[in-house]
């Protein structure tokens, strides 16, 4: 066991892990931040979307000794002190983009990473971007309609709800 | 004006909130103070002898609880399949049995040999690493036409053969159907394969068990779509256990599409185990293992034929379907490709004679059962594929020949043993070519074919039987469980009101569009009713969710209760205003007395029922009613769906220009979630038609059992979808009048992509008949050259 430490969501956090212990496992198990989840072993649901030190990283394919020092941000930080939602998490609701949840926390995670570096994607961007993320519900449909939405851009045109 | 609130508005979903905060509870999310974790040794072999299991060295290993194999389990039943269906000569299907752990055979890859119970997951792995197994390799069963051959090499020793069953429904002379064939102008035959299929709900399958001591009570939380079925079958057929002291709980969950419906080993194991380890024990699936055990889809390998009159009216239809099981029965896989699949042979049209024929195969690969319309897809793509092919042949305009061929009064009875209540198939064509432009199909043509790409329009229609019921009739066709639903309407005295319903949501949105019903019922606002459902503690009972059911089975349960709950608030309101039962209207959440202007409000009324101090001495306190619904008849959703397609002939790349779904879905009570969930079974429909497939090779082997080898369709393979509902014959026999919108998605968009390749394949002159699904680049770039 080895201790490691680091900030998540603001707060300062340590704990004794594994050299193996990944990153989602320390989140979910260690810390009891159950909103990254896990879904796959190959790193291709993009479930488990973290940030660390700002950038979007899959928590399942990073070791938690790797996240040593780092500043860690998660879904459960996403959302303002006193509950209200962000942009992105608002627009996900208010424009259903979202049904069983299960890859959500993945999805707000990613798409803030890509709002961070393309303030204003357009529809080819955010699907080329959301390669990594992976939704059985949706059809992705809402999903890049509201990450447009949470852009800036109008959505209205767009074909149905 | 679209509304705000109540039925028919789109009201933004109250569970998004805890879900887009990471407060969700998924199952894997709880964790029981002491619990230890299982690990199951699965086979890697799909056929062969377990000679011996050494578990000797695994049991010494650190932190291991317990080793279990199947000798743990010779006194437990197997896992039970849901309904029995009976074969053309009378005889009820071939049932083998299903053990929680393999017992002398393994029979797919990933059956389970071994269970390790342990302090840790690693450590269980470590230990079930240490378990010797000698198991003798045998032939493994994997071709269906094969293995229904005399002498072929048996799946499961006992059977005479690998035939679970040889069903028919429609016309049983055999003569007669020859005889239209024969007559017939022309006759279009095609040879198809429905791909094999992995659902793939994002969250993997999970169990959680515990058990007391000190109370011989257990809970079981598990990621299911209908824990009382859950409870029911593993309390009265695995594990005998009364049900009374067994609480099934499905908390989030994270998609089903089906595969979350059916009783699995893994829960019935950790429920055993956690009595024989006296410990809580959990088990997480591994993505890997989920492709290895999760109950898989489709796999139909079929000849349709389809015989058409001088005018091209059709006048018979023939198939002749190779349905493949899998290793063994999972709950509900002998109903699927015969009375979910069969009985919708008929399609919109009025074919007069249809003969369905079904040899279901048992083979040495994972478990086959219901996924995203279950049964219904494989006809609809068939019938729908035989149509465009026969309009090509004849040289006619597709959609004419559909429309030339639809069933236009109603109630209409198939020769495939159902009763269409309503439908307008026309009027929905209609909606369909003016939303998805038909009219501008040539020019868009035009365009791609100046970039070099040829385009192609798929148009197709469905029809789908959801609302799976009556029970006196499913019983009658082998159904071993009913299949109503309930709810029960609790109003609490402040006037706020939980509903507890059977149905389980697990992307679905029930804790939205629910409360919109009763409150739209009451005069309320949605934000005074909750639904509680997924804990078989607090509901009075529930058949779950699935065959798109819920707001027609569970919703229709859950209106009669609020009627009851209505109208005994009415009794005491006409209490409370001094007039006559009768004379009491409920609008807005105020009753009152008609022609006057006295009323007394919902809240009054209901503290009234839990204070009853001036109160009607006939009326017992409280306010709170149970309702269970049985259903008259199936729901008839049904639609028209186009594609448009273009495809790069350099390299067989197809890419989806455009979709559109044209639905009849009855009345809605929440536009924004049906559109949701036809956007969905869209994506899933062209994640079959362009992408996925479950592969075994020539061993038996699963090559596609990772994320990495099995192509799920990602945001960059789809379009935006236009979707239009405003085609709506209501369901005639359910209160709401609604029909089910879940898995139209998956159902339509199939045969309207590969519709759409063969279209512009042809469209390039080449005279491409078929080709399978998925349609890959390679498929396609085999079909132009080959």
């Amino acid at each position: 066991m080895t201790q490691v430490s680091m900030t998540v969501n603001g707060k300062a956090v340590s704990g004794d892990v594994e050299g193996r212990t990944l990153l989602s496992s320390f989140l979910r198990d260690h810390l009891a931040l159950t909103g990254t989840h896990v879904g796959c072993d190959t790193a291709q649901c993009g479930a488990c979307v973290v940030h660390v030190n700002g950038e979007a990283v899959k928590s399942c394919n990073m070791l938690a000794l790797e996240a040593e020092g780092a500043e860690v941000g998660t879904i459960e930080g996403q959302a303002a002190e006193d509950g209200t939602l962000n942009t992105i998490q608002q627009a996900f609701q208010d424009h259903h983009g979202l049904q069983c949840g299960f890859c959500t926390p993945g999805m707000v995670m990613s798409a803030a990473a890509l709002l961070k570096e393309n303030p204003r994607p357009s529809e080819a961007e955010i699907r080329k971007y959301l390669e990594g993320n992976l939704c059985r519900c949706t059809g992705y449909h809402n999903i890049v309609k509201a990450i447009m939405a949470a852009s800036g851009q109008d959505v209205t045109s767009i074909a149905a709800e | 004006m679209p509304k705000d609130s109540g039925i028919g508005a789109s009201s933004k979903r109250r569970e998004d909130v805890r879900f887009l905060t990471g407060a969700g509870n998924y199952t894997d999310d709880i964790n029981v103070h002491g619990q230890a974790y299982v690990h199951f040794l699965r086979s890697d072999i799909a056929h062969g002898r377990i000679n011996n299991i050494d578990t000797s060295a695994a049991e010494g290993m650190p932190g291991v609880v317990k080793v279990f194999t199947g000798k743990d389990f010779e006194g437990v039943g197997g896992m039970p399949c849901g309904w029995e269906v009976t074969d053309k000569h009378g005889a009820p299907m071939q049932e083998p049995p299903h053990p929680i752990l393999a017992q002398g055979k393994v029979r797919h890859v990933g059956d389970p040999i071994a269970a390790v119970v342990a302090d840790s997951l690693e450590q269980a792995r470590d230990a079930a690493e240490a378990i010797e197994v000698d198991i003798e390799e045998l032939t493994p069963v994997l071709d269906m036409k094969a293995a229904a051959q005399d002498g072929a090499t048996l799946v499961h020793d006992d059977l005479k053969n690998n035939i679970c069953y040889d069903w028919q429904l429609g016309e049983a002379d055999d003569a007669k159907v020859d005889e239209v064939f024969a007559n017939a102008a022309h006759v279009t035959t095609l040879d198809l394969i429905n791909n094999r299929l992995v659902a793939n709900p994002m969250e993997p399958r999970v169990a959680v068990a515990e058990y007391s001591r000190g109370t011989d009570e257990y809970t079981l939380y598990t990621t299911s779509q209908n824990p009382h079925v859950i409870r029911l079958l593993m309390c009265a057929f695995v594990l005998g256990l009364p049900e009374h002291k067994v609480r099934v709980v499905a908390p989030d969950v994270g998609g089903g599409f089906g595969t979350k419906i059916f009783h699995y080993a893994e829960e019935a194991f950790c429920t055993f185990a956690a009595k024989a380890c006296n410990r809580p024990v959990k088990w997480t699936a591994s993505r890997s293992e989920a492709f290895m055990s999760d109950a898989q889809g489709r796999d139909h390998v079929s000849t349709i034929e389809l015989a058409l009159d001088a005018d091209n009216n059709f006048v018979g239809l023939r198939t002749n379907t190779y349905a493949n099981l899998g290793a063994y029965l999972s709950t509900f896989s002998s109903s699927v490709p015969t009375w979910l699949h069969g009985t919708l042979m008929a399609g919109n049209y009025k074919t007069p004679v249809i003969q369905v024929n079904v040899k279901a195969m048992f083979t040495n690969t994972v478990p086959v059962d219901a996924y995203r319309g279950a049964g219904r897809p494989e006809a609809t793509f068939q019938l729908e594929r035989v149509i465009d092919k026969a309009a090509r042949e004849l040289g006619v305009d597709p959609i004419a020949l559909r429309r030339q061929n639809f069933i236009t009064q109603f109630p209409y009875d198939t020769p495939v043993a159902l009763t269409y209540d309503t439908g307008d198939y026309n009027g929905t064509m209609d909606k369909l070519e003016a939303a998805a432009d038909l009219a501008g199909f040539a020019a868009r043509r035009a365009e791609s074919e100046a970039k070099g790409k040829l385009r192609g329009l798929g148009v197709n229609c469905y029809i789908e039987a959801c609302g799976i019921a009556p029970s006196n009739i499913v019983g009658m066709l082998g159904a071993r469980a009913g299949l109503y639903d309930a709810a029960t309407v609790r109003v609490n005295a402040t006037g706020s009101i939980s509903v507890m319903v059977g149905a389980h949501s697990h992307g679905q949105g029930h804790e939205t569009a629910f409360p919109q019903v009763v409150a739209d019922m009451i005069g309320i606002d949605e934000s005074m009713v909750e639904i509680v459902h997924g804990d078989t503690s607090k509901i009075p009972f529930g058949m779950g969710t699935y065959g798109s059911r819920s707001l027609a089975v569970c919703g229709s349960a859950m209106v009669k209760a609020t009627e009851k709950v209505i109208d005994k608030a009415k009794k005491i309101a006409a209490h409370l205003l001094e007039a006559s039962e009768a004379d009491i209207e409920l609008k807005d959440g105020q009753f009152s007395v008609a022609g006057t202007d006295k009323s007394v409000a919902w809240g009054d009324v209901t503290l009234t029922a839990y204070v009853p101090h001036n109160f009607p001495l006939e009326v017992e306190p409280g306010l709170e009613e149970t309702a269970f619904y049985d259903p008259a008849n199936f729901t008839f959703p049904a639609g028209a769906y186009a594609c448009e397609v273009e495809v790069d002939p350099e390299t067989g790349q197809v890419s989806i220009e455009a979709f559109t779904a044209a639905d009849d879905f009855g009345n809605i009570v929440n536009p924004m979630i049906v559109d949701g969930q036809v956007h969905g079974g869209i994506g899933q429909g062209i994640g079959q038609a362009l992408l996925e497939n479950c592969a075994y090779d020539e061993n038996g082997q699963l090559l596609s059992a990772s994320f990495m080898d099995y192509a799920m369709p990602r945001a960059d393979d789809v379009p935006f979808y236009g979707v239009d509902h405003s085609s709506q014959t209501p369901c005639t026999h359910n209160p709401l009048g609604v029909k089910g919108c879940g898995e139209a998605g998956a159902i339509g968009s199939p045969p309207a992509v590969v519709n759409a390749v063969l279209d512009a394949l042809n469209s390039g002159g080449r005279a491409v008949d078929h080709i399978d699904m998925p349609v890959s680049p390679s498929r396609v770039w085999a079909a132009m050259n080959g």
